[in-house]
């Protein structure tokens, strides 16, 4: 079989934060693929990896952060291996970011026209003038009017609608090939971030690139995205298409996730069903299923052992001892047979 | 901008009222007097000197003429240095404090600054404890302690720098080190921990996101940011120690404004104590508005109204 040439290609990716306290196992072995301009969900509750798993892409990995294992590719380059003075060469050029905040993203004493000219000085042979036009194309491609005006407006004067599209002219001014969103939405009121999703699949259709979407909000990713891979205790539970996700899901966290979102179609009286329990300890984590505690058909396996992943079809895997459990029951009824 | 600093300029007129009336009935109400000095005066003496500087007349009589001479910028004669006038003493005693202090800012600014930023950037390092424990000392040690040992050292035991007076330039470096080690210890700290602070950000995170290298994120997107509490404090600093240190002014036997001040309160010298004090509460409110403006410039997000 011809090695297929992926976008992002992590594999095994283990890495843990040094802390005081001992070492916080963020990723555990993560492995995640992305063909080029694919929009990939990472769904998971906060501490899950999500973040991290894709700031690791662009090697900005937070002190006292460190990657102890795996291989992280993206668009050909190691990211594990590159030095920073290469890492900076790619970040905001072949990928960039936004973050969840944009009332905090951007600097409050540089006007806009500074801070999206700036990574264009940065990557392209432009000059001044030409960074200037280029800003101002930008400031017209993400739906923002008047954009000599608002080039030299400062952040603090803009909406936070408004300072988001612009934080998507500075990720999208030198056409990367891959667009990381860190939850863009959260921090925005519900208009506002319908606007701004319908504004990425729209500049995702005239550009190109690939879409990570980093979220907790379910109804994001089921809109937008070709895959979903669901994170929990800095692990990928279940992968697959958001058809496979939403429709069948495997892994009881997913299908605690599916269950927990209100329904609006539903009798009133229908309560909303939690997942119980904590989430993990990520200084001391489980030796088996990380979920295995807060799961509702824990067996007794599930406490002793690591699930491996099981491939349910081409694009749907998940890491759960019931699926091994129930594909080993039908080959023993096959064998009967 | 124009308005904001009309308004400011009428209210510093206020302020020049307000602090000129105090200190005025103030004074009067300690007890003794100008010409009450170790030496016996014959009270005929006294009399006769009273009558010649006014302190014979009834205090709303004294209040008054001083109010109109002050607006007339005449802060009148002083009363223990014959034949001088306040405005003259300050016309040649502040240039000396002045100039010695403004050193000593130069220094507590352009060595402070870097120092904390340097701290801030190798948080936890062996670097960053000794600018702590080295700025912690220079905050705690007092001026005159420091203005002793340095003293004792450079001109006493090894003979390196004159120990008084200001006639040459080498005269000029233990006072400026005395009066910077304070607050360049200061800005120090303030320094680090707005650094740290600002590091913390965002978008600093988004710099580095953008590709942006280290030193270009702190010259251009940290710096701006961390130095504003920097800037607060560069204001009443300023005023402090372009007025003198009495302390100071003292020990290195220089002849500046600082120690005038505090010699007239002693020796109830009436104007040049009103007159020094009015100068250097005019001296602060200037100084404010400066830092006001300043700070605009540094920060958009501030207005002036």
């Amino acid at each position: 079989m011809a090695e297929e040439k992926y976008l992002v290609d992590i594999k095994n990716e283990r890495l843990s934060f040094f802390t005081p306290a001992g070492e916080v196992k963020a990723l555990n072995d993560v492995s995640i693929r992305m063909r080029e301009g694919e929009v990939l969900g990472i769904v998971g509750e906060s501490g899950s990896g999500k973040s991290v798993t894709a700031y690791s892409i662009m090697g900005l990995t937070a002190y006292p952060g460190k990657l102890i294992g795996g291989t992280v590719e993206f668009n050909g380059h190691r990211i594990d291996q590159m030095g920073e003075k290469e890492l900076r060469k790619i970040r905001g050029k072949e990928v960039s970011i936004i973050f969840q905040d944009p009332m905090t993203s951007l600097n409050p004493v540089w006007t806009i026209g500074n801070q999206i000219e700036e990574v264009i000085l940065l990557h392209t042979g432009k000059n001044r003038k030409e960074a200037h036009e280029r800003a101002k194309e930008l400031l017209t491609l993400v739906g923002i009017n008047e954009p000599e005006k608002r080039l030299k407006q400062y952040p603090h004067e803009l909406s936070g609608g408004m300072r988001q599209r612009v934080m998507i002219a500075i990720a999208l001014a030198c056409e990367p090939k891959l667009l990381i969103a860190d939850e863009p939405t959260t921090a925005l009121d519900v208009t506002i971030q319908a606007q701004i999703l319908e504004l990425m699949m729209e500049l995702k259709k005239k550009l190109g690139m690939g879409i990570m979407m980093i979220t907790h909000d379910l109804g994001v990713v089921a809109s937008m995205c070709d895959h979903i891979a669901v994170m929990y205790a800095g692990k990928v539970v279940e992968y697959g298409t958001a058809d496979d996700i939403f429709y069948e899901p495997k892994h009881e966290y997913t299908r605690g996730l599916l269950k927990s979102i209100p329904k609006l179609h539903e009798e009133a009286y229908e309560r909303l069903v939690p997942i119980e329990g904590q989430p993990v300890d990520m200084l001391n984590p489980p030796k088996g299923c990380p979920f295995a505690n807060r799961c509702n058909s824990c067996m007794k396996i599930c406490l002793d052992k690591m699930p491996p992943y099981t491939d349910i079809s081409d694009t749907h895997y998940s890491a759960c001892w019931l699926i091994q459990k129930a594909e080993f029951e039908k080959k023993q009824r096959e064998g009967e047979d | 901008m124009g308005k904001y600093i009309t308004k400011r300029i009428l209210l510093a007129l206020v302020t020049a009222f307000v602090v000129a009336s105090a200190t005025f009935f103030i004074m009067n109400m300690v007890p003794g007097g100008p010409f009450l000095g170790e030496k016996a005066v014959t009270p005929a003496a006294q009399e006769a000197l009273e009558a010649k500087f006014g302190l014979d007349k009834p205090l709303s009589e004294q209040y008054t003429t001083y109010m109109n001479d002050l607006l007339h910028g005449d802060l009148g004669p002083s009363l223990k240095k014959r034949g001088r006038t306040v405005n003259d003493i300050i016309a040649t005693k502040f240039p000396v404090s002045a100039k010695l202090g403004g050193m000593a800012i130069l220094i507590a600014f352009f060595v402070g600054v870097p120092l904390g930023s340097y701290a801030a950037f190798h948080r936890g390092k062996l670097i960053d404890n000794i600018i702590i424990l080295f700025s912690t000392a220079g905050i705690a040690i007092p001026s005159f302690l420091s203005s002793t040992l340095l003293m004792y050292f450079l001109s006493a035991q090894w003979g390196l720098l004159p120990s008084k007076g200001l006639n040459s330039p080498a005269c000029y470096i233990m006072p400026v080190i005395a009066l910077a080690l304070h607050p360049t210890s200061y800005i120090a700290r303030l320094m680090r921990s707005s650094m740290l602070d600002v590091m913390g950000q965002d978008y600093m995170r988004t710099a580095r996101a953008k590709g942006v290298s280290q030193v270009k994120s702190i010259f251009k997107h940290a710096l701006r940011n961390a130095i504003l509490p920097v800037v607060t404090y560069l204001g009443p600093l300023t005023a402090q120690l372009m007025t003198g240190s009495f302390i100071i002014e003292k020990i290195f036997v220089i002849p500046g404004l600082g120690s005038e001040f505090v010699g007239a309160i002693t020796s109830r010298d009436y104007p040049l104590i009103m007159g020094t004090t009015i100068f250097l509460a005019m001296f602060i409110i200037t100084l404010n508005v400066i830092v006001d403006i300043l700070y605009a410039v540094i920060d958009p997000r501030i207005k002036l109204k």
